[in-house]
């Protein structure tokens, strides 16, 4: 949060608030705000609105949904099919029910109207209490409904934030390798020639055991043999340190993310920044490395030292 | 010239935004008129259980006049009313009924106005959705000014309160916001109104060290003052900051100060303090890098405006229209809609100092140009006298008749309000209150 624009010492609070969500826009790809969000489980869930809530309209709306109709059920005992309020009709009915079992046998017709009475009584009680589950649900749909929106956003943020930062690793990569190939290094050759000087400066990765290092140019071009610039020392202190404590290209993201008030580590840093750290503001005579030489230099062209 | 105050609650110990306010009011136009506060017994705004002796004491040198309240609220019958007047279709009677739920129902102290209107130049009649206001400005309609202290809820929706903006004398907005709302809903546009809100009584030297040593705070802090309410946005305000805390790279806790309404998350970069007294409150706001009103409802801010003249930035839920045209037109303070929003420029006022420190003297500026107290005091002597020589242009319209009482015929109060026009207002502050830090 370090680029507005309104650096002077008045604000627009209005300005600001855009170039923030602009700043959000650029980070998220999408912008979504939680309205959007409920507006998207919203398609899903058509007219059933509110998806923050656990007992959400979606439910109500099921509650007010009518409970499944009684359906029609009857008691079957061995007597139902005699049965009848008048007691001299009873009585007849007793009296010639064997002679009606001569013409056919009625008791596996009433136990078998005795089971499917037990099994409609079975059935709804059954589909009173499954009507409770469905409740529970349909609830569990609309909250995985509205879980799954929001996951499907944050997966499309989270693969945008992956390819800006992949992007940026192999920036970061580039860079480094340029701002290697930036550091001058002495030849064993020069390193004789001089005898009054300074102790060689620790080689880094291995690159003083090769004894035709890139570094040297040859002798034809002329090169300052005994006096050091200041922005050679501050480079030789800067390769000292970047030996004791972490690799050159960690201490400068470190470094930048470890302080508040420069710009986010994830950054790409300024020309300003590149010169800070290769030494060219203290010694104007070079030239100061840009991201374009970086890429220059990572096609192997380290002769330009 | 005699003034009434006229407010729900009223004490030294009542620390609610209207009641606060009325007495502020008081206390500063004590100084230029006769002033009386006319108030009730009662203490919580919960239950209205009468607390305190009826009759007159003298608080900071303004005589109170307290009344009974005939009965408690019922929280349980006031809900189902609230829910049937804010939902459904109804009617004015069903209205009627709702704020005599809502209380304090206190017919002795409208009685008082009604027989002793004569005596008061003026009644003051803070907080429009409450029993005393309503009816006591009934009572003395040529003589009442209202100070709405009005929210974008449901209440503002019911039609009972449409004759009573359009009925009175004068009306005192909080901000442009509450005004544009007032006129959309009742069409009030004739009745004299200004725009004043209240000043604040804040220490000139506050100990931001005082504050750290005591409570032992060593790391930059974001500071919530306030009741620890979900209706206050706490809820979201947790939410966001924990968010705040896990992805972004900031150094800010979040201290807490009020009486909690809700659990406090187990962090250790967030602070409960509880309710502290006034100088600790001006001293944590002192030492504070940003103050956060989560709120969705707010008429006026007085938090907010107290942290500005501690040239203290504020980060505002940008939902409630009222803090945010504040934040605009002050040109003081961010605000955000949503998770994002909050992360940026929360970590934008934190990283970046300058930023910080600009919206703070915008703040302290706004602060000293339109709340000042030279400046509010100046608005209600200027407005009672406008009305001294302005005669009234309408009348307190009647109540219905018995049969149009009952004919359920009102909109649900949630309709009307989802129509009003939504968004910060271009109020004459606008313009006046743009300044460079």
């Amino acid at each position: 949060m370090a680029d507005f624009n309104v650096r002077a010492d008045s604000v627009n609070v209005e300005q600001i608030m855009e170039q923030i969500r602009a700043r959000i826009r650029e980070k998220r790809g999408v912008d979504y705000t939680e309205q959007q969000i409920r507006e998207l489980a919203a398609v899903k869930l058509e007219k059933f609105l509110d998806p923050r809530s656990v007992r959400s309209d979606l439910l109500e709306y099921f509650r007010k949904t009518p409970p499944p109709p009684e359906r029609p059920n009857y008691e079957f005992g061995e007597d139902t099919l005699f049965e009848t309020h008048r007691g001299v009709v009873r009585w007849f009915r007793r009296l010639l029910q064997p002679i009606l079992k001569l013409f056919f046998n009625p008791n596996p017709l009433i136990q078998a109207l005795h089971i499917q009475s037990r099994l409609n009584t079975i059935n709804a009680e059954r589909e009173s209490a499954r009507h409770g589950i469905d409740q529970l649900y349909y609830e569990l749909i609309h909250n995985l409904v509205l879980e799954t929106t929001r996951a499907g956003i944050e997966i499309k943020n989270l693969k945008m934030r992956v390819e800006s930062l992949a992007s940026r690793v192999e920036f970061n990569e580039r860079r480094a390798r340029a701002l290697e190939s930036v550091v001058v290094y002495k030849s064993d050759e020069e390193r004789q020639q001089r005898p009054a000087a300074p102790p060689a400066p620790i080689p880094i990765e291995g690159r003083a055991t090769q004894p035709s290092a890139p570094s040297a140019p040859p002798s034809t071009a002329p090169t300052p043999p005994a006096v050091e610039g200041p922005g050679q020392r501050s480079r030789r202190r800067r390769r000292r340190r970047g030996r004791r404590g972490r690799g050159p290209a960690a201490v400068m993201n470190g470094e930048n993310a470890a302080r508040p008030d420069t710009p986010a580590a994830s950054e790409p840093l300024s020309t300003e920044d590149l010169n800070t750290f290769t030494g060219a503001e203290s010694h104007r005579s070079e030239t100061p490395a840009t991201p374009a030489d970086a890429d220059r230099d990572s096609d192997g062209d380290d002769e330009s030292q | 010239m005699k003034v009434a105050v006229v407010v729900q609650r009223y004490g030294p110990d009542i620390n609610g935004g209207a009641e606060l306010h009325a007495r502020y009011i008081a206390e500063h136009l004590a100084r230029h008129a006769d002033v009386e506060v006319l108030t009730t017994c009662a203490t919580d705004y919960v239950t209205w259980r009468n607390e305190r002796p009826t009759g007159v004491e003298t608080i900071n040198g303004v005589p109170v006049r307290r009344f009974r309240v005939k009965r408690e609220r019922d929280p349980d019958g006031f809900g189902r009313r609230s829910e049937h007047v804010f939902e459904e279709r109804h009617s004015i009677r069903d209205e009627l009924a709702w704020i005599d739920a809502e209380g304090p129902t206190s017919r002795s102290l409208i009685q008082f106005i009604t027989r002793r209107a004569a005596e008061y130049d003026y009644f003051l009649f803070f907080s429009y959705r409450y029993y005393h206001a309503y009816h006591g400005a009934r009572a003395a309609a040529p003589r009442a000014v209202l100070v709405p202290t009005a929210e974008r809820d449901e209440a503002i929706g019911l039609a009972i309160f449409k004759p009573l903006f359009r009925g009175v004398r004068g009306v005192m907005y909080n901000s442009p916001e509450e005004r544009a709302m007032i006129h959309a809903v009742s069409g009030n546009h004739e009745v004299p109104g200004i725009v004043v809100g209240v000043g604040s009584d804040v220490p000139n030297n506050p100990q931001s060290n005082r504050f750290r040593q005591k409570y032992n705070v060593r790391s930059p802090f974001a500071v919530y003052v306030g009741r620890i309410d979900q209706n206050k946005g706490c809820n979201e305000l947790f939410e966001f900051f924990q968010g705040y805390l896990r992805d972004v790279s900031g150094k800010l806790s979040l201290i807490l100060i009020g009486n909690s309404l809700l659990p406090i998350p187990p962090h250790p970069r967030i602070r409960h303090l509880g309710f502290v007294d006034d100088a600790d409150k001006f001293d944590a706001m002192a030492a504070a890098d940003v103050l956060i009103m989560p709120s969705y409802f707010e008429s006026l801010s007085m938090v907010a405006l107290e942290a500005w003249a501690l040239s203290k930035a504020v980060l505002v839920n940008g939902k409630c229209d009222v803090l945010k045209g504040q934040c605009i037109r002050s040109n003081a303070g961010l605000f955000y809609e949503g998770y994002a929003e909050f992360a940026e420029t929360l970590h934008a006022i934190e990283a970046n100092r300058w930023l910080a420190a600009a919206l703070g003297r915008n703040g302290r500026q706004f602060f000293r140009e339109s709340y000042d107290w030279s400046v509010i005091e100046r608005k209600y002597l200027d407005m009672f006298e406008r009305l001294k020589t302005e005669a009234p242009k309408r009348t307190m319209e009647p109540l219905p008749g018995w049969l149009e009482r009952r004919r359920r015929h009102v909109p649900a109060a949630k309709d009307v309000v989802a129509n009003l026009p939504v968004g910060p207002a271009g109020g004459e502050l606008r313009g006046d209150a743009r300044r460079q830090a």
